[in-house]
């Protein structure tokens, strides 16, 4: 039966990521930081990366990774998520990592194993993992062309994670493509964007040469695996999210006073956070089947990731709701970190396709028909 | 040191695993034809074997093994066609009664009465909820009063399934009113075919009757029959509350298992009742069923590795609202057939099944997911104070003896 606890190593991984992070980003830090022009925590990638050795989790050991799994690194993303710490794991370790395993592109796979490059899959971080409107996206924006065939041109929109990359996968109807990102003719702009702890960009390709690392099949499999695998991993860093969000909320309750008694004793609210933990506990089981049928390559892999998506994602935007009117003014604060929780969990529920398009997709792999088919 | 039968230093049986269960089930089916005995026999001799419930104690029906490997035991028997104890018809026994009697019995209790519990000899009810306690179980008002080795019992219980089946009780009742109420509740093991016990049916929505008043008028229950001390009777009854949510919401299911099956089956095999409105709302309950269903084998796979704590009562408040949602769902996807019901009569029923029967039975009979077993506000209240310990209520009653709380 697919395991859905957490294995020792799994307890211990989380134990030296937790502990790393609450030393090195705190909430505190987290929100001075969104406010500069480095948004992203590149010293903390470079301790998580080096250090803890997590960014190569999906990587085999001859690649110089951990060869470890899903299972790992959606440990990792619960973390990440827990303390909306801004590091491009989900887009470099786990999305552009996934689709370079796919092309079996090992030089790039040993750079990124070790943290000392990160790429992105330029992409829209809204870019649903099944379903034919994601493949008319992929190409739609990005023509290829010159003597060699690499010079590509175009803009892609909302890309996650792109903007610490080293390196740009870059979907095309020609193929995939690695455009180094200080090359000539790329151009990524910050987006202000909803969510301050994973600043999305716009990217414009004018005549950039890049390397083609996969055609045909070879590349549209690479992207959708890619897709996949972000969908169905999202939901442990949403699970994050979720946990943070009920934790803070029962301490408020422990701590705060009104009418001579402490909140957490009335009803009206103890039953809510009692709901908001009863969805997380439902989460957390969601997306760990997610995870474990990643690693283990799972025909029920596509199921799994749309039903953690339809799930978890409204799911995580509901308890940080509660958790924000549950701490009152407090909450509606720029002080109190709630907002950056609420902002990533609103954000991460269109990330690679809202709980809709992952029901529509549902409709077809569980054979529960639409009306009009 | 001595062991006997059933105590616990003697649960430490050799390791064994899936492999070595399903061959000892092999051997003993070798031994003991299914066809070709009485069913009674059997089971009896598959409980003296350790093989009933495998996680239980050597000499109680187990082998002091782990619960996991109750179900490699389930499917041999199963894929022998051997006979079954009929586990729907003796669920309060199986899920409530044995759990608590193994956990605060003595050992003269749990051998008289372990063994005839798993094989359905005696069938098992449970008198806790009255007219005037319910969600506060607590303050029951049902009284037992001592007389030398006897308590002789007084009161009125309500809301008992298999009353009017059942030779046993698992009952508690308040030994001493001077005290505040949790301290002053007692557990007994009651015998159903004593006089004084008057069961009288009682109708629900459904218009049948499942559940039963159960009316206790001096019925003498030996004090051996007390489970546990005297007055300690809110502790033991913890015991098989926590056992009976778990029973109500767990398990591992396997996918469109239960009510949302029906639902699926209905929109697959009638496109007639597609619209785009009900399409989505099918698949956000589908999305709802899996992801409680993949709780509920979480669930299980923490209580292999443990003990049944309070977070299995989420477990029932996940599929109370599940049940309500899906059941509405299906009336309104069915439309005008949705309209009708099958039977309102008054009778008797059988084995409960929250999935038989007709769409509107479904739609009635689940609105009492939501109150039996604890309703799911005070779940959530276990849930806030216990899983995540935040404050209790202010209690007026708490520190006041049970006969000065206003009633």
């Amino acid at each position: 039966m697919t395991d859905l606890l957490y294995s020792d190593v799994e307890d211990a991984l989380r134990a030296s990521v937790r502990s790393l992070l609450t030393d090195r980003s705190p909430a505190s830090l987290v929100l001075k930081r969104v406010e500069t022009p480095d948004a992203y925590d590149t010293e903390l990638w470079h301790a998580l990366a080096s250090d803890l050795g997590v960014a190569g989790l999906l990587i085999p050991e001859s690649l110089g990774g951990a060869g470890a799994g899903a299972r790992e690194a959606a440990v990792v993303l619960e973390e990440l998520g827990r303390a909306v710490a801004p590091v491009p794991y989900l887009g470099s370790a786990v999305v552009a990592t996934t689709a370079l395993l796919h092309c079996g592109d090992t030089e790039l796979l040993r750079a990124l194993a070790s943290g000392t490059r990160t790429a992105a899959l330029v992409i829209p971080f809204t870019t649903p993992s099944s379903s034919e409107l994601s493949r008319s996206a992929r190409s739609r924006h990005v023509t290829v062309d010159g003597p060699t065939g690499t010079t590509i041109t175009g803009n892609v929109t909302s890309v996650a994670d792109a903007l610490p990359a080293d390196v740009l996968l870059v979907p095309t109807a020609d193929g995939l493509f690695a455009v180094d990102a200080r090359a000539d003719g790329v151009f990524v702009t910050p987006v202000v964007s909803l969510d301050l702890t994973r600043q999305l960009a716009d990217i414009t390709f004018d005549g950039a040469v890049g390397r083609r690392i996969a055609t045909g099949a070879a590349a549209t499999d690479a992207v959708r695996a890619a897709l996949l695998a972000g969908a169905a991993l999202l939901a442990s860093e949403q699970v994050g999210i979720a946990s943070w969000c009920v934790d803070t909320t029962v301490d408020y309750f422990k701590t705060r006073y009104q009418f001579g008694r402490l909140i957490g004793s009335y009803q009206a609210l103890k039953h809510r956070v009692a709901d908001m933990w009863v969805d997380l506990a439902q989460a957390r089981a969601v997306a760990r089947y997610a995870a474990d049928c990643l690693a283990t390559g799972s025909d029920d892999t596509s199921v799994a990731a749309a039903v953690a998506q339809a799930f978890v994602g409204p799911a995580t935007v509901r308890i940080a709701e509660e958790c924000l009117q549950l701490h009152g003014g407090i909450g509606f604060t720029w002080e109190h970190p709630i907002h950056l929780y609420l902002k990533r969990a609103k954000s991460d529920s269109l990330a690679y396709g809202t709980a809709a398009i992952h029901r529509a997709a549902l409709a077809n792999l569980v054979d529960l028909p639409s009306p009009a088919a | 040191m001595t062991s006997q039968p059933g105590d616990r230093a003697s649960q430490s049986a050799d390791i064994i695993d899936a492999t070595g269960i399903r061959t000892r089930v092999r051997d003993f089916l070798k031994e003991h034809d299914p066809t070709a005995m009485d069913r009674l026999d059997f089971l009896r001799a598959r409980f003296d074997a350790g093989l009933a419930w495998v996680h239980f104690p050597i000499g109680l029906g187990g082998l002091g093994a782990s619960r996991a490997l109750q179900e490699a035991v389930v499917d041999e028997f199963a894929t022998a066609g051997a006979p079954e104890n009929n586990p729907r018809r003796i669920g309060i026994g199986l899920g409530m009664a044995a759990p608590t009697i193994l956990r605060h019995g003595t050992n003269e209790q749990r051998l008289r009465y372990l063994r005839p519990l798993w094989t359905g000899e005696e069938v098992w009810c449970q008198l806790f909820s009255e007219p005037g306690a319910g969600s506060d179980l607590a303050g029951l008002a049902t009284r037992a009063i001592r007389d030398g080795d006897v308590w002789i019992v007084n009161g009125q219980k309500v809301w008992t399934s298999m009353a009017h089946e059942a030779q046993r009780a698992i009952l508690v009742a308040r030994t001493d009113p001077n005290v505040p109420k949790h301290q002053g509740l007692t557990y007994f093991l009651a015998d159903m075919t004593v006089p004084g016990v008057e069961v009288r049916p009682l109708r629900q929505i459904t218009g049948e009757a499942e559940f039963n008043e159960v009316f206790l008028t001096d019925v003498r229950i030996p004090d051996s029959d007390r489970l546990g001390d005297v007055g300690d009777g809110w502790r033991v009854a913890q015991t098989t509350l926590m056992n009976e949510r778990v029973a109500i919401g767990g398990g591992a299911q396997p996918r469109e298992a239960g009510m949302i099956g029906i639902l699926a089956d209905t929109w697959r095999s009638r496109p007639e009742v597609r619209t785009h409105a009900t399409h989505d709302a099918l698949l956000q309950g589908w999305v709802a069923a899996e992801a409680g269903r993949l709780f509920g084998i979480r669930l299980t796979q923490q209580l292999a590795a443990g003990q049944p704590g309070p977070e299995g009562s989420a477990s029932k408040i996940i599929f109370a609202r599940l049940m309500q949602q899906l059941t509405g769902l299906e009336i309104e996807m069915l439309g005008e057939q949705g309209l009708r019901h099958d039977d309102w009569t008054m009778r008797r029923a059988e084995a409960v099944d929250f999935l038989a029967k007709s769409p509107s039975y479904r739609f009635l009979r689940s609105k009492g997911t939501s109150i039996e077993g604890g309703t799911s506000e005070i779940l959530r209240n276990i849930i806030a104070e216990r899983v995540l310990g935040l404050p209790t209520e202010m209690r007026v009653d708490k520190d006041v003896a049970w006969k000065d709380i206003p009633r």
